[in-house]
């Protein structure tokens, strides 16, 4: 009896603190990512953007909720991002690390945030051993990783009939895994690896590769490099005219700022996979005509990213009233993910935000009809096949 | 300066250390150890320990370019691939975290063998270039090989305990640890400088022919000082794998050994505390400039520009020539 009066007690205390801390709860978050490098363009400044805005949409100050946005430049190097992630959560006393693009960077705050009262939402970082094997109660992968990209551009591109896969590779540990991760999907769906090629990275002549690549009589030449590799490789392909002459090209690792670099001569009929597109539907366009006011860019699906995961933390810390990073990312696991970014969606419990992913088609410039038209929808992969499956990652926390 | 430093080199066969150090010397040191005492209660631990690795990184490039006039342009070679195996040691084997420094130190002092016996054979422009070479061999090794994790590096590294004693996983305690060894390092760098054969050393870049006209065998002390600097560079990137609890790719990539002779001229080449001034300047711009994003770049540029025109040995070496004193 004296156990549930108090259990009572302790339910209407905490009910009644939960109010009152409602009130007035101060947040900051930091935006930790390449300020000044080659992913300033994908994440850089738009990030913090895309994290103000949608401090504003969710009227943070209007619910009590003060939030400070800090921003740093970790220029790629796992020591400096290690070194500002340790200095903001004991010093600064910083509760929500955003962004972090590279692998070695999201995985060195990983460590971080690990053991200390923060999380990292991860959106730009590409490594799915975030949500594997270096999975942490800390942290959420938002946007995509690599899994999602060699399984979404593999699968729905072999069953739009392309199954004859030829595969021109960076020669170290990530390319090779993209390869492999691409090479086991292609086949499991009935596709066939005619041939590979193992360039040097950083390559900068691809003639050789791009040649005996098109002379492997293969549908798809699949690009399991990144960056400036793929940005080469991209470029030579154009000039050999191999998209012309009736073979696609399969970017793994590429997103919209890339494309708008390379500009559609260069980049038509490429076949890539992401997770956001500024003209899917009404709620995006929407969206993405407030950003592109204020960043002058149309958003990547990593912008977009950091957005939607700043929305459904804020929602969190509302729910429970709390910034303990225990709670809160209990919370953001338990309440499913609703936003004009992604639609609906949840966060698994190892860490991984699950919504669809789509297979789009770079658009030849006859095509496009304006500025940022750039792509055109091949398949939408569903959710529950667009990432991997909770048991094959092999994720400690999952039991 | 040359009869003082000849004094103090011949003062010091006799007895201890501090009898042949010259007073202000002494007084640099003491003052060092009282401000890496006060350090980290009013800065960022960890970031004082990221200066102080980079100090003991750049003073071991310094004895090398300063006092044995080779330029060596990969350097990070030694300083990343003793990071990798301290790295390894720690996580893989379970080493403790005083054998894993020793392991990654050790094969930094055998590639400084190896790499030092080829590269002393060539002089000036061409020494830089194959020591760049080698410097580039280790990054392909260090990005191709299994164990080093390829772009995501090894992460988690576990600090352990110091003899199985103390606790590391407490910032304060891995701070006094570090500052041991680096100041150990220091003071190793200190005696060599100041030692017979540190005179031999700086008798070799200013004349080498007369050197080997005295009757002295040149290429050995190359080589002894080469592998010397090697050692001790990876005696800094080992102690830095255990601070950040990661190596990765950027401790091998040349731009790591770009990054640490600017830390040595900035602060002033030859001199003997100028690395540890400025190396404390670049990662301190590094660290708390991070907030300007694309700016710092340009920072940094603009401060390289301004001390090349205005004082170009260096901040240390605008210092000594102004106090007529050796620092």
């Amino acid at each position: 009896m004296r156990k549930t009066v108090l259990l009572l007690g302790g339910l209407a205390a905490s009910l009644m603190a939960t109010s009152a801390l409602a009130q007035d709860i101060n947040i900051k978050m930091g935006v930790l990512n390449d300020r000044s490098g080659i992913y300033a363009d994908l994440a850089g400044e738009g990030s913090v953007i895309a994290a103000q805005m949608a401090v504003e949409d969710f009227d943070a100050a209007g619910k009590g909720i003060n939030v400070e946005i800090l921003s740093a430049d970790h220029q790629n190097k796992p020591d400096v991002a290690s070194n500002i992630a340790r200095q903001w959560v004991d010093d600064e006393g910083v509760n929500v690390i955003l962004d972090v693009p590279t692998s070695s960077t999201a995985l060195a705050v990983n460590e971080v945030t690990r053991n200390a009262n923060a999380l990292m939402l991860n959106s730009t970082g590409g490594t799915s051993e975030l949500t594997g094997s270096a999975c942490s109660p800390h942290t959420a992968h938002w946007t995509y990783d690599t899994w999602a990209l060699a399984h979404g551009t593999g699968s729905a591109m072999v069953e739009q009939g392309f199954d004859k896969w030829f595969f021109l590779t960076a020669d170290y540990a990530f390319g090779h895994a993209l390869e492999q991760d691409t090479a086991a999907v292609v086949e499991a769906a009935g596709g066939e690896v005619v041939g590979t090629v193992r360039h040097p990275f950083p390559g900068q002549d691809f003639s050789s590769f791009l040649l005996q690549a098109q002379s492997s009589g293969a549908q798809v030449i699949g690009l399991a490099n990144a960056g400036g590799d793929t940005v080469n490789a991209i470029k030579q392909a154009a000039e050999f005219g191999i998209v012309q002459q009736g073979q696609s090209l399969a970017g793994l690792l590429i997103f919209l700022t890339d494309v708008h670099a390379l500009g559609l001569e260069a980049a038509q009929g490429l076949v890539l996979t992401e997770a956001f597109y500024w003209d899917l539907n009404d709620e995006t366009r929407e969206w993405s005509a407030r950003f592109e006011e204020l960043d002058g860019d149309k958003p990547t699906m990593v912008q977009a990213g950091v957005y939607s995961a700043v929305l459904h933390y804020l929602k969190a810390v509302e729910a429970t009233g709390s910034t303990d990073a225990d709670e809160v990312i209990a919370k953001m696991k338990e309440m499913p993910t609703e936003d004009p970014i992604f639609g609906e969606g949840y966060l698994r419990e190892d860490g991984r935000k699950i919504h669809d992913m789509y297979l789009f088609r770079v658009k030849s410039p006859e095509e496009s009809e304006g500025p940022w038209d750039y792509y055109e929808v091949l398949a939408t992969i569903p959710a529950e096949r667009a990432f991997r499956p909770l048991e094959e990652g092999n994720c400690p926390l999952v039991e | 300066m040359a009869s003082e430093t000849t004094t103090a080199g011949l003062a010091y066969g006799k007895r201890s250390l501090v009898r042949g150090m010259p007073g202000h010397h002494i007084a640099i040191f003491i003052g060092f150890l009282v401000v890496a005492a006060v350090a980290p209660f009013l800065l960022y631990p960890v970031f004082v320990m990221k200066v102080l690795c980079f100090a003991l990184f750049a003073c071991a490039l310094n004895l090398l370019l300063g006092f044995g006039g080779l330029l060596s342009f990969g350097h990070a070679a030694y300083f990343g691939s003793a990071s990798y195996i301290t790295a390894h040691a720690a996580k893989v084997w379970g080493l403790t975290p005083e054998l894993a420094i020793l392991s990654g130190t050790a094969v930094a002092a055998f590639l400084g063998v190896v790499f030092g016996s080829l590269a002393i054979r060539r002089q000036g422009i061409y020494f830089a270039m194959v020591t760049l070479a080698f410097g580039q061999m280790i990054y392909f090794f260090a990005l191709q090989a299994e164990f080093t994790g390829g772009e995501d590096g090894i992460q988690a590294v576990p600090r352990g305990h110091l003899l199985g004693l103390l606790d590391l996983r407490a910032d304060f305690t891995l701070y006094w640890v570090v500052l041991a060894i680096v100041f150990f390092g220091l003071l190793i760098i200190y005696r060599v400088i100041h030692s017979p054969f540190g005179q031999v050393l700086k008798a070799i870049r200013e004349n080498e022919p007369r050197a080997v006209s005295l009757g002295y065998r040149t290429s050995q002390y190359k080589l002894a000082v080469f592998v010397l600097s090697a050692t001790m560079a990876g005696l800094a990137g080992s102690t830095k794998a255990l601070v950040f609890q990661l190596a990765s790719l950027t401790d091998v990539h040349w731009t790591m050994s770009g990054e640490v002779v600017l830390m040595t001229l900035l602060g002033g080449m030859g001199t003997i505390f100028g690395p540890i001034v400025g190396a404390t300047v670049i990662v301190a711009m590094q660290n708390y400039l991070a907030s300007f994003g694309a700016w710092v770049t340009i920072i940094q540029g603009v401060i390289f520009v301004i001390a090349v025109l205005l004082f170009r040995e260096g901040i240390i070496g605008v210092l000594a020539r102004r106090l007529r004193k050796p620092l």
